[in-house]
């Protein structure tokens, strides 16, 4: 077991606001952590700095990947080294194919890693293969990224996207807000294909039901931009029960 | 190295440069001196070897242009152009043309390896002609024999001036007559050469035809004529690119288009446009003010232009259709990109006469840094349009804040059955679709040409594929540095 994260003493400001206070996280290859946390609470916030958008900043703290100080690389190579975001709110980007943008971004990571570009039918047999584990129609590769995708389709389309470009580290934003039953037992097939002994995962969630198909480790409750409580799916439970109200304010 | 690698080299060094083509042909040329008057025309006549209705329908538009004023736009900003510091023609010394590659100056291969298009490869790639332009005289001329067993006749424009007088004398300023305006009528007067195209009855053009321009010569205007005519029942798509090499000077480049669709034809009309845009400052580049038009003159003909523009410092250009016969159909799809000082003003006139008729406008304008872009078109649907229709789409995408881009739609309609639809947006290329291309590995750079050529796919599925690459190879080359 292996170091894949590691944040010490964070703080991350959104405009003038300090959003993110004094988190402290590691997360070990293998290992599948679960954050919950009320609206606000910072969760997204913290996903964001980890893949480094510019509007927020890290004010103090450090992240480490890897061994790697993660605010001297830039979002590209954060991605190309194995950090992946599955967004809250996936962006569409009308006109630019699903095939075409999923190629583009294996082949950018390829080639920081200075290997060849994937053949054509290499790839064609891998999406095709893990398309159809997501439960998305072929139809919907050659249509706009997320052009016109419904909630759930969005969602499956950010996990299609994870098995394709093989991250180590996975970090997904509710990946699970608005799916039918169905769906959230494909996206979860698809979470627990991504596990392995090398891997990790960082699950943003609201709720426990994702939780009882993707057993996690640990189970952390986020609020004001910290960690207050950490667990493991029991935690879980008695927040489906009790809500947070027991925790922020005792 | 196989061709393959070597393909890929040049694409890279191709995407890794700004602005590459900047280099001169050193070859002897024969050039009259700059200026313009009747001997001129004359002489250009002469050289040429014309016909003599030819010379006279010269020295018409010549003495028409002589009178006019030069025009005035609103949404562009030109300095003064000087008529009579341009030399008027300019030809690579050759004596006789020459009969195979072989005899090529091999200077002026070079300098289409440099362009990307070495002809013998190209020849090779199934299907594609090429009727190369060199400043301003055919040089070479390929798939001629493939092409003439099929009744085609595709060649310059001087040599069907001596081989087929009766054809060009016939439709030669039929589509856009002499007095259209300024430029159409300084490109009668002085015409260089060009490209003519005739397609037979019921012949299918057994392959894309296609034409390089380039301006090569230090102050040697450019005035192309090109003439493609469609029998009844026939198909061509033709193709036309070109790049400029690296000028101090503006330089004029005023063409004429003219397209002829009999009954049942089709004429697929494709540029890919990278002249010399000037640097940052705006210094250089090439004047682009192009006439092209189409006449659907035949029942259920249809003419369609595609076009992607990246170059020019100005360009000034409405490809447009009349739809004459009955149940004929006009498109127009266009891409417009514009980066630093560039001005872009193009679109269409759809101009609607026989009944049925049917036109789409589709015009994509990307305007990065300071630049200018506007779309400027005009829909008519005259009494006789009975039941026609026009659907217009243009949209917009600006990269950054300093950009402008401007939609000047016109709408005339004489007659109560017609319906016209039309659809416009404009989008900034938001900052959170490049955070999400970023995070997966794409860089900025890419990000935006992937996000740009998601936003042209209409018009890029237009083309063919060979040049559906190049068109985005093109706007990615041409939006370096449109960010930051
Ligand atoms: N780009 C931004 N500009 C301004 N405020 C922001 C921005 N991003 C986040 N915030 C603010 O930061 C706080 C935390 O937001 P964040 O999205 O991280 O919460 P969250 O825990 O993910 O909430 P939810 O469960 O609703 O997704 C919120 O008050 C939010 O309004
Ligand atoms: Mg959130």
């Amino acid at each position: 077991m292996s170091n894949i994260l590691s944040i010490k003493d964070l703080y991350v400001d959104v405009g003038d606001t300090s959003i993110v206070n004094g988190l402290n996280l590691k997360i070990s290859s293998g290992e599948t952590h679960a954050i919950m946390g009320p609206n606000g609470s910072g969760k997204s916030t913290l996903a964001k700095a980890i893949a480094g958008h510019p509007d927020y900043k890290i004010q103090s703290g450090k992240i480490t990947y890897m061994g790697n100080d993660l605010s001297a690389l830039s979002i590209e190579e954060r991605s190309n080294l194995g950090v992946f975001l599955g967004f809250q709110y996936p962006i569409e980007i009308p006109g630019l194919s699903n095939t075409a943008f999923l190629k583009a971004a294996i082949n950018a990571k390829r080639k920081y890693h200075g290997m060849d570009e994937l053949s054509a039918s290499e790839f064609l047999v891998d999406l095709k293969e893990k398309s159809k584990m997501m439960d998305i129609e072929q139809s919907f590769l050659s249509r706009g990224v997320n052009e016109g995708f419904s909630g759930g389709e969005k969602k499956r389309n950010e996990i299609l996207q994870m098995l394709m470009l093989e991250p180590t580290l996975s970090i997904l934003d509710e990946t699970d807000s608005g799916l039918d039953i169905d769906s959230m037992k494909v996206v979860a097939s698809g979470v627990n294909a991504f596990r392995n002994k090398k891997t990790a995962s960082l699950i943003i969630t609201h709720y426990e039901r994702l939780l009882n198909y993707i057993t996690p480790d640990y189970v952390h409750v986020f609020h004001d931009g910290a960690i207050i409580k950490t667990g493991d799916i029991q935690l879980a439970k008695d927040l489906e029960e009790r809500g947070y109200e027991w925790l922020t304010n005792p | 190295m196989s061709d393959k690698d070597n393909k890929n080299k040049e694409i890279n060094e191709f995407l890794n440069k700004s602005y590459e083509y900047g280099f001169t042909t050193e070859i002897e040329s024969e050039t009259i001196p700059p200026g313009l008057d009747e001997d001129v025309v004359t002489l250009i006549s002469k050289m040429k070897n014309e016909p003599e209705f030819l010379l006279k329908w010269r020295l018409k538009a010549f003495r028409h242009w002589k009178k006019m004023p030069q025009p005035d736009w609103a949404k562009l900003s030109i300095d003064p152009i000087d008529y009579q510091a341009i030399s008027y023609f300019s030809k690579p010394k050759q004596d006789d043309g020459p009969k195979s590659l072989d005899e090529v100056d091999p200077k002026l291969l070079e300098t289409y390896e440099k362009l990307g298009i070495p002809l013998h490869e190209r020849a090779k790639l199934a299907g594609v002609a090429v009727d190369a332009v060199f400043d301003s005289v055919s040089v070479v001329t390929t798939f001629k024999d493939k092409l003439a067993e099929a009744g085609v006749i595709f060649c310059s424009f001087s040599e069907a001036a001596i081989d087929y007088p009766e054809l060009i004398e016939k439709y030669l300023g039929t589509v856009v007559p002499i007095k259209d305006n300024y430029f159409a009528a300084l490109n009668s007067a002085v015409f260089s050469d060009g490209t003519f195209v005739y397609i037979p009855k019921g012949v299918r053009c057994p392959m894309e035809l296609s034409t390089y321009f380039r301006i090569n010569e230090a102050k040697t205007g450019q005035f192309e004529r090109t003439l493609i005519v469609a029998e009844e029942e026939s198909y061509v798509s033709y193709l036309e690119g070109c790049t400029a090499p690296m000028r101090d000077e503006n330089q004029l480049h005023a063409a004429v288009v003219e397209l002829v669709a009999h009954k049942n034809a089709e004429i697929k009309y494709s540029t890919v446009q990278n002249w010399y845009p000037g640097d940052e400052e705006g210094k250089g580049g090439i004047y682009n003010f192009v006439t092209k038009r189409g006449d659907c003159k035949g029942e259920n003909s249809k003419i369609s232009w595609t076009q992607i523009e990246t170059g020019s410092a100005i360009t000034w250009k409405y490809p447009s259709c009349i739809l004459r016969g009955d149940n004929s159909t006009g498109e127009f799809h266009s891409i417009a990109l514009t980066n630093n000082l560039q001005q872009a003003d193009t679109g269409t006139k759809m101009i609607h006469l026989g009944k049925d008729t049917k036109s789409k406008i589709i015009s994509k304008g990307i305007s990065a840094k300071s630049s200018q872009n506007t779309y400027r078109g005009q829909v008519t649907m005259s009494k006789g349009a009975k039941n026609s229709r026009n659907f217009t789409q243009c949209d917009s995408l600006l990269i950054g804040s300093s950009a402008g881009a401007h939609t000047f739609p016109s709408i005339d309609v004489m007659n109560s059955s017609s319906i016209l639809e039309h659809e416009a947006t404009t989008s900034k290329i938001a900052d959170e679709q490049l955070f999400y291309c970023m995070q997966r590995g794409i860089s900025e750079e890419d990000a935006i040409g992937l996000i740009v050529s998601g936003f042209c796919k209409e018009v890029l599925n237009e083309l063919p594929m060979e040049f559906a690459v190049e068109a985005r190879a093109l706007l990615q080359v041409n939006l370096e540095g449109a960010i930051g």
